[in-house]
C-alpha cells in the first residue's frame, strides 16, 4: 500500500473545494459551459449520453479495502449501484448528477482518492503491472517508479497544458501486463551489465484513428536520470507538437513522421543540452518514495499446504485455481485474479455489493488489498494458498469466480452507444453475446488464451487493434456495422491486428467471431499453439477463406 | 451513427427535435414549444423545416443553465401523433441502455 504524505492530501482538499464553487457558479449560470468545460474535464467529469460520467484514478492499480468501500458508496449513493472499471486503471461512475459531484469528490478524498489526471491534455495517471511488487521474478517495485514520475508530474504546472493527453505505462517483469507498448512513454525497468537499475525506454505507442506500437529510443537509462530524460522527451514533443491539429499532436504522430532515430538523436541532444536542471533523483529521494510503500507481515508457510491438497478433489476449484491463481513472489502465497466479465455480463461493471464483499474478503484473506488490471478484472494479491478453498467459495456466491482469465470470454469492451457520446455502435451487447456463445468453459479452455477486445469508434478505448480479435464499431446508412481483425496484441511482442474481411453487420458479428474461433481450432498445429501464433505462422488469408467461403 | 455533437450546417429531412442534457444532472431532455425542456419526448417541439431547426436551436442553445449541448435530432411521427425517435443512439437516449444492467450482488 502507499500512504498520501500531508501535500499530496492538501492539494485533493484544495481541489475538491475549488470545484465545489465552479459547479455552484455553473449552476448559477455565473459560468457558461463552455468555460466550464475545461474545468470539469480536469476533474474527471464528461457528459455522455444520458448522463454526466466521472472518472476517478486508480494510481498503478492500488486499493486498499477502505478506498474500495468509498468507490461502493459512491456507487451507492450518488449512482445507480455500480461503476465500470476500464482499461487504463481508473473507474467510472456512468449516472452522477453534477450537482451532487463535489459531494462525491469529496468523499473520495477523505480517503486519497481523487479524478487529477483522467482527463484533458495533460499527464494521465501512470499505469503500472497489476501485479507490481508480487510478481516472481520482478527487478523491483514499478509502483515506486509510477509514484516518483506521478509526484513531479502533478505538481508541473508545464505537464498539465501538453498538446495532447499523454499516457505512460510501467512494468518490471518479463511478461508485460501493462501494454507499455501502446502509450505515449512506456518504461521497461531492468539491469545493466553493471548491474544497475535502469529503464528501457520506449515513446510513441498508441491506437486511436492512427494506431502505431511503441518503439525504443534509449535501451538504458538509469533509474536517477529517469525523470530528466522524459523531460527532454517532452521538451522535443512541445517544440514540434503540432498543437493546431488535433488529430496528429500526439506523440506517437511526431515519432512516425521524424523517424524513431532522429527523434531519438534530438532527444538525446536536448538531454545533453539541458544539463542539470535539478531533476536527477539522488538516493534519498527515492528511498524517501519506497519507504511509503508498505508491504505485508508475510508469515512463513508450505509450499503446498493441507488445504489445498484436500481441495484438488473438487473439480470446479481445481479448474477456478487453474485458471485464476497465480504464482507469488513469496512462497505460500498466491495472487488470485476476480473475474468482471461473468457470462452475460458487462465487461469490468462491479456492483456497490460486489465492491464492498471484495473489501471483506481483501481484509480477511489479502492484507486489506486491492489491485486493478487493464484488462478490467480485480486482483487479490497476497492470498495464503491454504485460503484459496474457502476464498474460491466465497468468490462463487458473489459471482466473482468465474473461470475464463485471459480466455475468449475474458473480453475487454469500451462502453460503446449504449453510454458513450461519439460511439458509433454498441459494444456490450456484441460481448454479452460472445459470453453467452462460449459460456461452456471447457471449451474456452480447449480454445486457450485468447483475448477479444471491443471498441464502439475509432477512439479504441477498448484496445481493439490489439485484440487477438478486435472488433470494431462503424456505421454505415445508419446501421450498426463492425470490422474484425485478428492477430493483434498487446503484450511486449505488441502488434496491431490485421482486417479480416469486410464489416459485418451488428447481428452477424458473434458468427463470424465463432467461425474464426473453429477455423483456428481445425489450423492450430497442436493444442497449445495459440490463435495469435496460429496467426502469425499462417498469415491471415487461410482464416479468412474458411470464414468468408460460405458468406 | 456519427456523432452528432459537431452539427454544423443545418439541414432536416424529416420531423426533428432539439435535445440536450439538463445542465444540473445530466439527463436528457427536450425543448419544448413552450420554451423550456422536457425530459418527455413527447412534449417536444417538432420542426419540419430547416429554418424551423434552426430557429428552435437558437432559441435553446440561448438557455446555457438549463442544459448543455443541444442539437437537432430526428423522429419518427407514427399514426396517432405518437413520437418515436429516430435514429438508434437517440433510441437508447430516449429508453436507455439496451444492456441487461443485472450484476450479481
Ligand atoms: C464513456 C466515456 C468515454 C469517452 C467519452 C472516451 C473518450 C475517448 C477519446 C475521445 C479518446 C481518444 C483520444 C485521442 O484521440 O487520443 C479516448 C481514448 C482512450 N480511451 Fe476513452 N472514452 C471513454 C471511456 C473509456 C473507457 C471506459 C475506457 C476503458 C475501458 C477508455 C480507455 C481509453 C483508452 C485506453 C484510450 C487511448 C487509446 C489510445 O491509445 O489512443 N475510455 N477515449
Ligand atoms: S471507443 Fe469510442 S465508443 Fe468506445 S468509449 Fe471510446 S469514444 Fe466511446
Amino acid at each position: 500500500m502507499y500512504a498520501y504524505d500531508e501535500l499530496d492530501r492538501t492539494l485533493i482538499n484544495e481541489r475538491v473545494s475549488e470545484f465545489r464553487d465552479q459547479v455552484k457558479r455553473r449552476l448559477s449560470g455565473e459560468l457558461t459551459e463552455d468555460e466550464f468545460k475545461i474545468l470539469r474535464l480536469q476533474n474527471g467529469v464528461y457528459l455522455q449520453l444520458h448522463a454526466y460520467m466521472f472518472r476517478v484514478a486508480i494510481p498503478y492499480g492500488t486499493l486498499s479495502s477502505k478506498q474500495l468501500r468509498r468507490l461502493a458508496h459512491v456507487a451507492r449513493r450518488y449512482d445507480r449501484g455500480y461503476g465500470h472499471f476500464t482499461t487504463r486503471q481508473n473507474i467510472q461512475f456512468n449516472w452522477i448528477k453534477l450537482a451532487e459531484l463535489p459531494d462525491a469528490l469529496a468523499d473520495l478524498a477523505e480517503v486519497g482518492i481523487h479524478a487529477m489526471q483522467t482527463s484533458g491534455n495533460n499527464m494521465r495517471n501512470v499505469t503500472s503491472d497489476q501485479w507490481a511488487g508480487v510478481a516472481p521474478g520482478e527487478i523491483e517495485d514499478p509502483r515506486i517508479w509510477s509514484e516518483i514520475i506521478r509526484q513531479h508530474t502533478t505538481l508541473h504546472p508545464e505537464f498539465s497544458f501538453l498538446p495532447r493527453k499523454f499516457k505512460i505505462a510501467i512494468t518490471a517483469a518479463e511478461h508485460d501486463r501493462a501494454a507499455i507498448k501502446i502509450h505515449d512513454i512506456g518504461l521497461r525497468l531492468h539491469k545493466n551489465a553493471d548491474g544497475e537499475t535502469g529503464f528501457e525506454v520506449l515513446v510513441g505507442g498508441g491506437l486511436g484513428r492512427t494506431p502505431f506500437i511503441a518503439k525504443t529510443i534509449k535501451p538504458f537509462v538509469s533509474g536517477r536520470d529517469i525523470l530528466s530524460y522524459i523531460e527532454a522527451i517532452l521538451r522535443v514533443y512541445n517544440q514540434y507538437g503540432r498543437r493546431d491539429n488535433i488529430y496528429k499532436a500526439r506523440i506517437k504522430i511526431l515519432v512516425h513522421e521524424l523517424g524513431i532515430e532522429k527523434f531519438a538523436k534530438e532527444v538525446d541532444e536536448e538531454w545533453k543540452a539541458m544539463g542539470d536542471v535539478g531533476l536527477t533523483l539522488d538516493h534519498t529521494a527515492i528511498e524517501e518514495v519506497r519507504s511509503r510503500f508498505s508491504y505485508p507481515a508475510y508469515e512463513k508457510l508450505p509450499h503446498m499446504p493441507d488445504e489445498l491438497k484436500q481441495a484438488a478433489h473438487d473439480k470446479l476449484f481445481e479448474r477456478w485455481r487453474k485458471n485464476s491463481v497465480s504464482a507469488h513472489k513469496v512462497q505460500g502465497y498466491s495472487i488470485v485474479t476476480l473475474s468482471l466479465k461473468p457470462v452475460g455480463g458487462p465487461p469490468g461493471d462491479a456492483s456497490a455489493e460486489q465492491m464492498d464483499a471484495v473489501a471483506d474478503l481483501a481484509d480477511k484473506y489479502s492484507f486489506g488489498e486491492i489491485r486493478v488490471g487493464h484488462e478490467q478484472n480485480l486482483a487479490l494479491p497476497h492470498v495464503a494458498k491454504r485460503d484459496l478453498p474457502v476464498l474460491f467459495k466465497a468468490l462463487d456466491r458473489l459471482g466473482l469466480a468465474t473461470p475464463n482469465v485471459n480466455l475468449v470470454t475474458d473480453i475487454i469492451a469500451c462502453p460503446g452507444l449504449d453510454y458513450c457520446s461519439l460511439a458509433n455502435a454498441r459494444s456490450i451487447p456484441i460481448a454479452q453475446e460472445l459470453t453467452r456463445r462460449f459460456a461452456n468453459h471447457d471449451t474456452a479452455d480447449l480454445i486457450g488464451r485468447l483475448h477479444i477486445n471491443i471498441s464502439g469508434c475509432i477512439n479504441a478505448c477498448g484496445h481493439h487493434h490489439v485484440g487477438h480479435i478486435g472488433i470494431l464499431g462503424v456505421e454505415k446508412n445508419g446501421e450498426e456495422f463492425y470490422q474484425i481483425t485478428i492477430g493483434g496484441r498487446a503484450d511486449e511482442n505488441a502488434q496491431l491486428g490485421t482486417l479480416i474481411g469486410p464489416a459485418v453487420p451488428y447481428a452477424e458479428v458473434a458468427d463470424v467471431i465463432e467461425d474464426i474461433v473453429e477455423a483456428y481450432l481445425a489450423l492450430r498445429d497442436r493444442p497449445e499453439e495459440l490463435f495469435v501464433d496460429t496467426v502469425k505462422r499462417l498469415g491471415v488469408e487461410p482464416i479468412r477463406e474458411r470464414v468468408y467461403a460460405t458468406r | 451513427m456519427t456523432s452528432p455533437l459537431e452539427q454544423k450546417k443545418i439541414r432536416i429531412t424529416g420531423p426533428s427535435v432539439v435535445t440536450a442534457n439538463r445542465t444540473w444532472d445530466g439527463a436528457v431532455v427536450y425543448r419544448t414549444a413552450k420554451q423550456g425542456w422536457s425530459t418527455e419526448l413527447a412534449d417536444s417541439a417538432i420542426v419540419s423545416t430547416s429554418d424551423d431547426a434552426r430557429a428552435l436551436l437558437a432559441e435553446a442553445t440561448a438557455d446555457d443553465v438549463g442544459a448543455v449541448g443541444p442539437y437537432i435530432a430526428p423522429v419518427e411521427l407514427k399514426d396517432g401523433g405518437k413520437v418515436k425517435p429516430g435514429n438508434l443512439r437517440e433510441h437508447i437516449r430516449a429508453k436507455g441502455v439496451t444492456i441487461d444492467l443485472q450484476v450479481p450482488a
